[in-house]
Formats: C-alpha cells, structure tokens, sequence
C-alpha cells in the first residue's frame, strides 16, 4: 500500500469504489462542514474537499479536511496550483500528511478571472501534470522538487482530474497517459451526461491499457433544475449535457424536476457500470448533499465496504 | 532591445538528435548586437554542428526576424534548401523563433534564450509573443509559446477548460494549447507531447526573477 487511504483499500479489493464531495463555506463556520460530512458518512468511501473551487475564497481544504476527518470521513484534500508556487505546495503537502489525511488531488485550478477576486495574480508556478510528479517524489523517493532529501514522506495516494469532453478530443487520452506517467493512482473525471461519449473516451482509454495503470472514476452529479442543466450546458467550459437530457426534465411537472434529476442520476450510474475498465464513481451533489445516500443506495451500490 | 543567450551547445544538438539536415537562421538585429546571433555567431554554430555530423543546408541572416513579413519574403527565396531540410535552427529571440514558425511549415528551433527585453518593442506587434522567461520551451510546443498565450502558463496542457479552440477565459483568446497540438500534428511531431517538461527556471525570468541593474 502506497498509503492509509481508505479508498487506496476499496481499489486493492477490486470493489467499486464511490466518492463524494465537500464544498467549504466562504465563512470561518466549522458546522458546514461538519453537516455535510455527516450526511456522506457511510455512504461514501472518501470524499473531495475542494480547494476555492470556481476561484472563491472559501475555508481552505487542508482545514475542512480535518473537520471532516473527525466526523469519520477520508478526506481527499484538493490543492490547486493557481493560488501557491512549488515552495507552498509542497508545505501544504507535508502539512496534510502530517496531520494524517491520506489523499491528495492535483489541479492546476480554475481561473481566478471566474472568482470573487479576479484582479489576483495567478501563480501557475508548475502545472497539475508536474504537481502530480512531485507529490510521486515526495512519496516515493523521499525527495523534494529540487532534490534534497527528506526524513519523514508523505504516505499520499495521488488523484488527478481529467476531462473527457474537452477539446481538442484527440489528445484527451495521450494526456490521461501523461498523468499516469506523472504518478497519479487515480483519476476522478469531468461530469458525464453524455455516457456515449464517455463510453467511446473508455474504449480509447483501454485501448492505451490505461484503465490498467490508473485507477477511473466517473464522475456524475444530479441536476436540480432546468437552469442548472442550461447553465451547464451554456457556461461552463468543457461540459456536454445533451438536448435529450433536458428534455426529459421539461416533460415532468416543475415540482418533480429535481426528483427525475436523481433519477437520470441513478440511471447514468448503471449504464457506467456496463463500461468495462471503470474503477467506480466520483458523485458530486453540490450544495445537495442530502440526496447523496439516496443516490448511493439505488444506485446499488451499499453497503460501502469496511475495514478494520 | 530583445537580449539574448544562446543555449547550450549540448541543449542545442539534443533538440537536433533525430535530424540530419538544418538550415540556419541569424537575426542582423538585436541577436546581432547580442553576439548570438549575427554573421559570425551563425558561421561558428555551423562548424559545430558539422562537427557533430550534421549537414547545413543553408544560412539566411535577416535583418530583424521580429518582422514577420521580413522573415517571409527573405526565406522565400531559400524554399527549396528549406523544403530540403529536417527542420531550422533559428539564432534569435523568441519572438523571431514564432515569426519563423508561422512561415514555415518544419520545426524551429530556438537557439537562443530570450532573458530581457532591455526597452524596444518587437517589429511583430500583434499580441504579445514573448515574456522574456528565460528559458525558452518553444522546442516542446511548436514553436507556439504557452508563457506569453495561455492563461494559466501551462507546460503540459492543455487544461480541461480549453473548448472549440478558444481559451475558458475568453472566447477572444485562442486556446494556445489547441494551436500547438494544430501545429504539432500538421508537422508530424506529437511525440513532442509525450515528454513530461518539467518544472521551469523562474529564476532567469525578467517577469519573476531577476531585477533591472541599473
């Protein structure tokens, strides 16, 4: 074992694996936190804490990890390379080993002109692909980035993200093969709604034997209401919700959309499980956690396996 | 003033390791004045890379390789040593490395590192082609440079917000990733894709590192 992750045991047991996610406020309050940890315990096998997603000051992940952490969740701490240069990433990343997380996501990170300070300097020091190869040093050969030694290592299993509907398309699988040439374990991707295309992403992926070198998760989240789906499909840069998805929203009473949104979920979940090469789901039910037992469970996927 | 250094020899006939014929570019402006890129620094590159088995199957010194349109009309008539050629080894700044690059259909590669701009603008003024970084990666992106045209400075790109070509943060910006995987695929040279570039020197940039003497 690379780590003590709990997510690292699921993968190590063949079994499925499902993660969830944790969005920290934008405020010094511990209870968000804590709430939404509680509802994923149980149901998830680890749990991203994102790291000022969309480029909004928020708590910070390493901090909302170990709130989480005492709940009972494996945290998965998100850590982007926008907002520290390679000196403050890699103190973060002794840091949070050193407080007993087990897992660790490398993002380059959203663009700070998308935030609430879009006047900030971004870094960009390293990119997510040399990020990856560093934490792998670290870990691996008990080395920093510029080569001096180190006693203690970050025991981390190493996440990355990777989108599967993002141009230009043919290169979206010798870049997978970078990332795993780079070090990561595992790869949490993009929100799937077009599962043809994802599946065709797969085909490729197995083609390049990469489904063998990294551990896949396929990421899938509810939707809550036509304007999220629209909002989606118009705004945010890389995604692909199909016509026919909102199409089956518009045909129910207004008052059952978000309830045919976990249904499309759920049935998204069970065609990916007909995808060979894929090592679980990455459920992201933002702001709507409450429907993540829900989901999880009908999906067919509990109990969620346990060890001692 | 673009100042430059030209890299080192071994750096140079690493990134000429598969290649047997080059053509040879100098720059008669500031590269000249730099000693690093005029009529005696390009007639010295050329015994070296002899020496280490290459054929040189030209030399062509432009006035400012800056001047894109300058860069055209002088290497026009050189077409056929060109067409001959593995690829060009262009003694200059990175700005003249992409004026070249947008002519010619072959690799160039840069010979030099552009590390200061010490006050004159460049003749090519659409956009900006430079950032003075140092430590010049236009060998890996094909002759596109992601320093000074994408958004988050990426090495290893593209990233996952790069749609129908144009940047997330724009749809005014093109997706410099998109244009050097176009490019790249149009030469034959995605296996220049695969190599992990590592971490840059900062440390030489005019931007993050070093401060102006005097």
């Amino acid at each position: 074992m690379k780590s003590k992750s709990n997510l690292e045991k699921v993968f190590e047991s063949g079994k499925w694996a499902v993660t969830g996610e944790i969005g920290p406020p934008a405020s010094a309050d511990p209870e968000v936190v804590r709430k939404k940890a509680k509802i994923l315990k149980g149901y998830v096998d680890a749990a991203n804490v994102t790291d000022g997603q969309t480029a909004v000051v928020r708590l910070s992940s390493w901090a909302a990890c170990l709130i989480a952490k005492e709940i009972g969740i494996d945290p998965i701490c998100q850590m982007t390379c926008r907002d520290r240069n390679r000196i403050a990433l890699q103190m973060d990343i002794l840091g949070i080993a050193a407080l007993g997380l087990n897992n660790m996501l490398c993002l380059t990170g959203d663009h700070q002109t998308f935030g609430n300070h879009p006047k900030a300097k971004g870094v960009y020091d390293i990119d997510s692909i040399q990020l990856i190869q560093m934490v792998k040093t670290m870990r691996d050969e008990k080395k920093f980035q510029c080569g001096d030694p180190m006693t203690v290592e970050p025991r981390l299993f190493i996440g990355a993200a990777e989108n599967p509907f993002a141009d230009p398309l043919e290169y979206r699988t010798p870049r997978l093969a970078k990332k795993a040439a780079a070090g990561a374990d595992f790869i949490q991707t993009q929100i799937i709604y077009n599962v043809e295309k994802f599946a065709k992403w797969m085909e490729a992926i197995r083609d390049a034997g990469l489904d063998k070198k990294i551990k896949i998760l396929a990421g899938v989240a509810p939707i809550k209401s036509i304007g999220a789906a629209r909002y989606m499909q118009n705004k945010v840069p890389g995604m692909d919700v199909p016509e026919k998805i909102i199409a089956q929203l518009k045909a129910v009473p207004k008052e059952q959309v978000a309830k045919e949104g976990i249904k499309q979920c759920i049935d998204i979940i069970n065609q990916i499980k007909g995808i060979k090469g894929v090592a679980g789901i990455h459920l992201m039910a933002i702001e709507w956690e409450e429907v993540v037992p829900e989901i999880v469970e009908q999906a067919g996927l509990l109990p969620r396996p346990q060890f001692s | 003033m673009l100042t430059t250094k030209q890299k080192p020899l071994e750096q140079i006939l690493g990134y000429l390791d598969k290649e047997k014929n080059i053509f040879l570019l100098g720059c008669k402006g500031c590269a000249e004045g730099c000693h690093t890129g005029g009529e005696k620094e390009v007639l010295d590159i050329k015994q070296k890379l002899e020496g280490a088995g290459k054929t040189v199957t030209g030399i062509s010194l432009i006035d400012f390789m800056c001047n894109e349109g300058l860069v055209r009309a002088t290497l026009h008539a050189h077409e056929s040593k060109i067409i001959a050629s593995d690829s060009l080894l262009a003694l200059c700044c990175g700005v003249g490395v992409q004026a070249t690059s947008f002519v010619v259909d072959k690799m160039v590669h840069p010979g030099c590192n552009t590390v200061s701009m010490g006050g004159r603008h460049a003749e090519w003024r659409e956009g900006e082609r430079c950032m003075e970084c140092g430590d010049c990666v236009l060998e890996y992106t094909g002759g596109i440079c992601p320093v000074a045209r994408c958004s988050k400075y990426l090495m290893n790109g593209p990233c996952g917000g790069s749609t129908k070509g144009k940047c997330e943060v724009s749809q005014d910006i093109p997706c410099a990733w998109q244009l050097i995987i176009d490019r790249l695929t149009k030469l034959g040279r995605l296996d220049k894709m695969q190599t992990i570039v590592a971490p840059k020197d900062w440390s030489v940039s005019l931007t993050a590192g070093a401060a102006t003497k005097r």
